[in-house]
């Protein structure tokens, strides 16, 4: 792998960047891999790094029916944070976040995390309450996390209204520093060519039609360039996970979603946290090119098309105005959509399945791009050992039979 | 100087009407029917922008929604600043007060264009992905820098002086674009009956016949414009809209209309008569049809510094000379490849200026405009384009070379030819945005060189919208396209017939393909060749993209940043899938399109939030008594919608109650004498119908079978996860008739659950809800003197015995028919006096007249949160989260497990998370120390000497201090807590005090329940 470096730029430059190499190959698919994972999203390529990386198993294929990146990876809203409820999902964020904090370096590929810190407004007593109690939560479990007042956070967002002349005005808030944004495509870019120069192969344009199950246990796919053969399948698949599932002859309690997201045009720097609001219900940053980038919650039917619907526009701005009557004026460039996959306990699945070698690993819903890392981390090494990590076993699909949930839903702010 | 780049006469602008505007801080003068562009243009500014990335000078270079330079921060006022506006797109008006987004210290001189220079060849696409990375603590400062050159304008930093409309319209045939084809397809449509909507996002309609030479009907074409358009404003069935864009195509033809009403006379929208206008209104249409007749855009040709000002479309050229008499310049080449872009050199001669010479890409160019060059003698250089702009900030010559487009080579000799003006056009580009937005893909045609839309249900494409170009085609397809929609409406289209206008026939050649022009040197070593000007994206850097392995066109797109700026790549992206595909060896089709999105040109978020902001965000519910509550003095908390009474500070001795103060006072008075709380906002739904019990019994998880009229139940309700939903009374009113109540914030969920289930699972129970929150007030009296207080008003009989707890009877209270509930919420005697809305304010100061001697006091939802709190009553949400089921809370005595029929939730009640002993139940907590209260969300532990992270074993869910008790006391849920009565347990704060509290029962106060039983 070629490293990249900013002695490397200048170098290049000489050569007038006619020497750069391909950061992944498009290579043809084998007849068979030792691990397959269905789905070339940040999750996917995550785990394909990991496994070789960490477990050396580098016969792996990652099979993607369009091109790499871009599916949610590429459509999401890219807040990363990890000041979760409950302890399961605390841990596995925390997990992802401590990963965060080395990826640049790790993958030799900055991914641009930039941990200009998280607020999840409140503006009753009752998220007032909410939020004391998941800052507690998250203070003994060992991750950073503060509770501000209304004045703490006009300090901190000036030019928001945070008077009382708001129809909800801002009582204060839930301030994690470490939490921030992270540039979406590189980081699906990145763990692409680590896992790439690693032997990983990455077939886009290749497509999961089916699955070879012989007596209970899998043994490769169908796609539209032939079947491949696998001893372990895990499925990264997103949005698109209950249609597999199903193809595999099970069910997931996943409903799929349109979430939408919508950028202004770019402006000068005005707004170097993100905020976020569950009550008034809509989210805001301010990206390294000046977009504000915005997003609310799903639209309520379910489907598969990637745009959503002009109501859930009007509403999310709706909010964003009523918090940042300045942004008025302020125009909205683009919008767009992804499908998530949603769990009734807005937490996510990580799991065996009934199907011996084949594991599924989806659910992430609307909050997903943060776990990336941690997600892949854990996958990997349940793929690798045939049984899931302690970090990763809370999310079995065993829970929604054993009714042990593990429900962030009243907790987790905007789910994002 | 002024106005030099000004011709003498011609143009569509009012030369009687001066307008006086700045750009920069510089006075200027332009007229009436100008754009801010056309505006710049005639005073001879070749610069209005620095470039985003390498901050390089850049000139306008097209007149319509595909300008990429001209981007300006407008506004005489810190409130009216509007960041990015298109000067193109921008009507000039009196006062009107433009500044460039970049450069610095001003776009003439600007500083960081050394440096652009300097280290350009350091950044191309991706650079930041390859460096910054150590030390890996260095990144925030990098990123501080990065920050600061992003960005184009500046939003303003003071709230909106404006307002903004929403409108709904149904029409059956919604037209956009009113060109030749939208006008000859609106007018169809219209002369056959169908009520239409015309949309253009220009200040004038008209289109592509604004600037056109042609003749219709022997006369200039604008004359036919204005015949169409006067018919079409004298027809009913037919709205107009100009200065509209439809910006955004969704599912099931809604389309979104942006008219702005305001932004061509100035900053805010100016008063009419003593009402402000809005500034625009967004138009949410629905149609039947719609016809896309957004026509096509030019495409430039890609050469080495065809960024430098004076560098423009062929058709910019001739729309600035024709319709605003505005020639940029003074030497003219134009780099064509097909007859079209003539017009740009005819038009620049006519206007007097000298046209160096035509380099055309093909061999034998041979249309009648190529005739017509000819016939004027301008020379026309065939098989060559113009391979590299000369010049800094302004073009001051043409290298022209013969070139091998197939082979990508040049060819010959070059040769430079000084000039001041470079036109190119390789092309035209349909306008298939708004029909990409509908998820469909569009489709590539050779013989056009362009993407044509993709089929949408109940959408119809004419024109240079789908390809058609000669003026007669294009009129003839608008009608016929006007004919089809009208049908596919529904409506006959054959009633009217017979428009077809004579147009002067026109013959043009063949187009050739070029997109890229090749230069001397390989694209990675020449002088930089622009695709995506805004982004600063060139020809190299999607070659660079491609070498890297980024194939897929979403990919170089991303890579790149090639049409993420405010344009959405409307200039430069067909030129940029085409130099992907030279790069990858596939053809254009086969590396395809990225997805266009709403919107198709930006909108003002306050024009998407409309009305809803402010106090019109979300509506506020009042109770009847609100007013009252204000002159009280009353605090309000937000619960859902409502505005509620929190508590009822008095002032005493000239000093305002703290909410404590006020609430230990409330309290006590309730405790020791009576208080009233207004109750109106618990949700209310009236229930009827032979199976309204049996439903009940669905619902809710304990039993309601027995229930008699007159009597009163409380109960649970739980998801079919088992965790509770919400609770509250219901009341029996008759056989088949109930009235639910419900929290205050859960009653619209519950209302819906209710009507989720009745009409998707159970839709032959025979079972009504309406919900009559609103329609009755409810006050609750409550507290020992609260029977002889009641007493003095009504003609129930309140004996204890004939009107026991949890019996209901109906009379009059004041005078006025009412429902009294004998029900308690704060464990004291109380009645839930319900009265008709408004009567409630004529009953509630009926009641504190006689309350006085009885010292009546109000009190708010605090104080009830105290008392309920006392008892150990939950408030759900607050002391449930979700995942709390009706055993956790150890209501067992509210579950009918032996129900004959099943419910909502029993199920999973059942299942073995649910079935373990150690869950999370609901306790009391008494603190150690008296004096403490503790923090609501506090996390309770066992051992508090373990190290972090700790084993949580539950939460403080309500807390408070309570002046009946005399000491701090909590409710929580702690695991296993119902078998560990009377052991300590730990709270860890973060003040790194470790409070220490017992687990006891959560009935603080009288646990036999005798008080409320009096
Ligand atoms: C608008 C929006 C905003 C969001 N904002 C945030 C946020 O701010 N913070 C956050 O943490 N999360 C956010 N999310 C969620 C986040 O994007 C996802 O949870 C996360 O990216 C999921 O990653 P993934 O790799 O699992 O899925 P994806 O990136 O969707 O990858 C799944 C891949 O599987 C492929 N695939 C599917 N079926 C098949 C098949 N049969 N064969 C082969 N390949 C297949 C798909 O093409 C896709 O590329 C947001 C999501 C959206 C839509």
């Amino acid at each position: 792998m070629q490293r990249y470096s900013g002695f490397g730029l200048v170098k290049h430059a000489l050569s007038h960047h006619e020497n750069w190499q391909r950061q992944w190959r498009n290579p043809t698919p084998k007849k068979e891999y030792d691990v397959i994972i269905v789905g070339g999203g940040g999750h996917g390529l995550a785990t394909a790094y990991y496994l070789a990386k960490e477990h050396g198993i580098t016969n792996v294929a990652v099979i993607e029916k369009g091109w790499l990146g871009g599916g949610n990876t590429a459509r999401n809203t890219t807040i990363v944070r990890s000041n979760y409820l409950w302890d399961e999902a605390a841990a596995l964020y925390e997990h992802s976040m401590k990963l965060w904090e080395g990826l640049s370096q790790d993958l030799n590929y900055n991914v641009m995390f930039s941990q200009r810190g998280v607020l999840n407004l409140g503006h009753t007593l009752q998220d007032m309450r909410d939020i004391q109690r998941r800052v507690n939560a998250n203070r003994l479990n060992g991750i950073d996390s503060q509770v501000l007042d209304a004045k703490g956070v006009q300090e901190l967002v000036p030019i928001m209204d945070c008077s009382k002349g708001a129809r909800y005005p801002v009582m204060g808030a839930s301030w994690q520093p470490r939490a921030g944004v992270a540039r979406h495509d590189a980081v699906a870019w990145g763990f692409a060519r680590g896992a790439d120069a690693r032997g990983v192969d990455i077939l886009q344009q290749t497509e999961v039609t089916g699955f070879k199950i012989l007596d209970g246990r899998i043994v490769g796919v169908h796609t539209n360039r032939g079947d491949i053969g696998a001893k372990t399948v895990g499925c990264v698949a997103a949005g698109n996970s209950g249609v597999l599932a199903k193809m595999a002859g099970f069910n997931l309690p996943l409903e799929s979603h349109p979430l939408q997201a919508l950028v202004s045009e770019p402006l000068k720097p005005i707004l170097d946290t993100v905020v976020m609001s569950n009550h008034v219900h809509g989210y805001i940053s301010q990206s390294d090119k000046g977009d504000l980038v915005i997003g609310a919650g799903i639209d309520g039917y379910l489907g598969y098309g990637q745009r959503g619907s002009y109501s859930t526009v009007e509403h999310t701005l709706q909010a964003i105005v009523e918090m940042f009557p300045i942004f008025s004026r302020v125009r909205m460039n683009r919008q767009w959509g992804g499908i998530v996959d949603t769990c009734p306990d807005a937490c996510p699945i990580l799991s065996a399945t009934p199907v011996k070698g084949l594991f599924f690993n989806c659910g992430w819903g609307t909050g997903g791009f943060k776990a990336t890392p941690g997600s892949g981390h854990v996958f990997a090494a349940s793929l690798a050992k045939g049984e899931m990590h302690p970090i990763a076993a809370p999310f079995s699909i065993d829970r929604f039979h054993t009714g042990a949930l593990v429900d962030e839903h009243g907790a987790a702010g905007v789910a994002h | 100087m002024s106005q030099v780049n000004r011709l003498s006469q011609g143009g569509r602008i009012d030369r009687s009407r001066q307008l006086h505007f700045t750009f920069n801080g510089k006075p200027y003068v332009g007229y009436a029917g100008d754009t801010l562009a056309s505006a710049l243009l005639a005073n001879g500014i070749d610069i209005v922008n620095r470039s985003f990335k390498y901050s390089r000078p850049r000139g306008i270079v097209a007149a319509g929604a595909e300008e990429p330079n001209a981007i300006v921060q407008l506004g005489s006022s810190e409130a009216t600043q509007v960041p990015n506006v298109r000067a193109t797109q921008q009507a000039l008006y009196e006062g009107l007060t433009a500044r460039s987004t970049n450069g610095w210290p001003n776009v003439q001189r600007d500083l960081m264009g050394m440096v652009g220079k300097l280290s350009g060849t350091f950044m191309p696409p991706g650079f930041y992905y390859k460096t910054f990375m150590a030390p890996a603590s260095l990144w925030m400062t990098y990123e501080k820098y990065i920050r600061k050159s992003a960005g184009l304008g500046r939003s303003p930093t003071e709230p909106d002086p404006d307002s903004y409309d929403h409108i709904n319209q149904h029409c059956d045939v919604l037209v956009i674009g009113a060109g030749p084809a939208g006008l000859a397809a609106a007018v169809t449509a219209a002369r056959n009956g169908a009520r239409v909507i015309l949309c253009d996002e220009q200040e004038e309609m008209g289109g592509s016949l604004l600037d056109s030479r042609e003749l219709i009907d022997d006369s200039p074409a604008v004359q036919w414009v204005d015949r169409v358009i006067d018919e079409l404003a004298a027809m009913d069935n037919v709205t107009l809209l100009p200065r509209t864009t439809a910006n955004g195509y969704h599912d099931h033809n809604f389309v979104t209309l942006h008219e702005r009403c305001t932004e061509h006379l100035a900053d805010s929208a100016p008063a009419s008569g003593s009402r402000r206008q809005a500034r625009s209104r967004m138009h949410r249409v629905r149609a039947s049809q719609v016809v896309l007749a957004t026509g096509a855009h030019e495409r430039p040709l890609v050469y080495a510094n065809n960024d430098v000002p004076g560098n423009l479309l062929a058709g910019a050229v001739s729309t600035y000379i024709r319709r605003y008499g505005v020639a940029p310049g003074q030497k003219l080449v134009l780099s064509a490849t097909n007859d079209h872009a003539y017009r740009a050199a005819l038009d620049w001669r006519e206007a007097g200026r000298e046209v160096v010479a035509i380099v055309d890409a093909r061999a034998n160019p041979q249309g009648d405009l190529v005739a017509k060059a000819r016939t004027l003698g301008i020379p026309i250089i065939t098989e060559s384009a113009v391979i590299e702009a000369k010049g800094a900030e302004r073009v001051s010559g043409a290298r022209v070379a013969k070139i091998d487009a197939t082979r990508f080579t040049v060819a010959g000799e070059v040769e430079e030819l000084a000039c001041d003006t470079i036109a190119s056009s390789g092309g035209y580009s349909p306008v298939i945005h708004l029909s990409s937005h509908t998820g469909t893909r569009p489709t590539w045609r050779d013989d056009i060189l362009g993407f044509v839309p993709g089929e949408v249900k109940g959408l119809t494409s004419v024109g240079g919208a789908r390809g058609v170009y000669p003026l007669d085609d294009v009129i003839r397809d608008g009608i016929d396209g006007g004919r089809q929609a009208t049908q596919a409406a529904g409506l006959d289209a054959n009633a009217v017939t017979g428009l077809v206008p004579q147009v002067s026939a026109r013959e043009d050649g063949a187009a050739c393909a070029l997109y890229q022009v090749p230069h001397l040197k390989p694209s990675m070593r020449a002088p930089k060749q622009f695709v995506d000007l805004q982004n600063d994206v060139t020809a190299a850097g999607i070659e660079l993209a491609t070498r890297e392995g980024f194939e897929s066109i979403e990919h170089v797109k991303r890579y790149t940043a090639m049409g993420f700026g405010t344009d959405q790549g409307k200039l430069g992206n067909i030129n940029g899938m085409a130099i992907a595909a030279r790069c990858l060896h596939r053809s254009i089709p086969e590396v395809g399109t990225t997805v266009f999105r709403p919107n198709y040109t930006p909108v003002t978020f306050g024009a998407i939030v409309g009305r809803h902001c402010r106090d019109l965000f979300d509506p506020e519910r009042y109770t009847a008594l609100h007013q009252w509550h204000v002159e009280q003095g009353a605090e309000f908390e937000d619960v859902g919608q409502w505005k509620r009474p929190w508590y009822f500070p008095r002032t005493v001795n000239g000093k305002k109650e703290t909410l404590h103060e006020a609430v230990a006072r409330e309290c006590l008075a309730v405790r020791e004498r009576v208080g009233i709380l207004d109750a109106s906002t618990l949700g209310k739904i009236d229930i009827q119908g032979a199976d309204a019990r049996e439903f009940l019994g669905r619902v809710y998880t304990n039993k309601w079978a027995k229930l008699a009229p007159g009597r009163v139940r409380y109960g649970l309700m739980c998801k079919d996860d088992g965790m509770l939903m919400d609770d509250g009374t219901t009341s029996c009113l008759g056989e088949n008739h109930f009235l639910m109540t419900t929290t205050t914030g859960g009653a619209a969920g519950v209302m819906e659950w209710l009507e989720l289930w009745h009409q998707t699972e159970w839709p032959e129970l025979d079972v009504y809800f309406t919900s009559v929150t609103d329609h009755w007030a409810t006050m609750t009296v409550t507290g020992p003197d609260a029977r002889k207080l009641l007493a003095e008003l009504t003609d129930i009989d309140l004996d204890k015995e004939q009107f026991k707890f949890m019996d209901w009877r109906e009379g009059t209270v004041a005078g006025v028919p009412a429902r009294v509930f004998r029900i308690s919420f704060t464990g004291e005697l109380a009645y839930e006096i319900n009265v008709q809305a408004n009567y409630a304010m004529h009953v509630w100061t009926a009641l504190f007249k006689h309350g006085e001697k009885y010292d009546l006091t109000p009190y708010g939802t605090e104080t009830m949160h105290v008392l309920r709190a006392e008892k150990g009553l939950i408030i759900v949400g607050q002391d449930t989260d979700g995942s709390v089921t009706p055993e956790d809370l150890g209501m067992q005595w509210a579950i009918g497990y032996d129900k004959p029929y099943s419910w909502i939730g029993k199920r999973a009640l059942s299942r073995s998370d649910t079935r373990r002993t150690d869950r999370k139940q609901f306790v009391g907590l008494k603190p150690k120390d008296p004096k403490v209260v503790l923090e609501e969300g506090a996390q309770i532990v066992f051992d508090p000497n373990q190290s972090i992270p700790m084993s949580m074993v539950g939460h403080v869910t309500s807390s408070y201090y309570s002046p009946t008790l005399g000491h701090g006391f909590a409710l929580a849920v702690v695991k296993g807590g119902h078998e560990r009565m009377g052991e300590t347990v730990y709270l860890p704060m973060v003040d790194g005090k470790v409070h220490e509290a017992e687990i006891v029962s959560p009935v603080f106060l009288d646990p036999k329940g005798e008080r409320q039983n009096v």
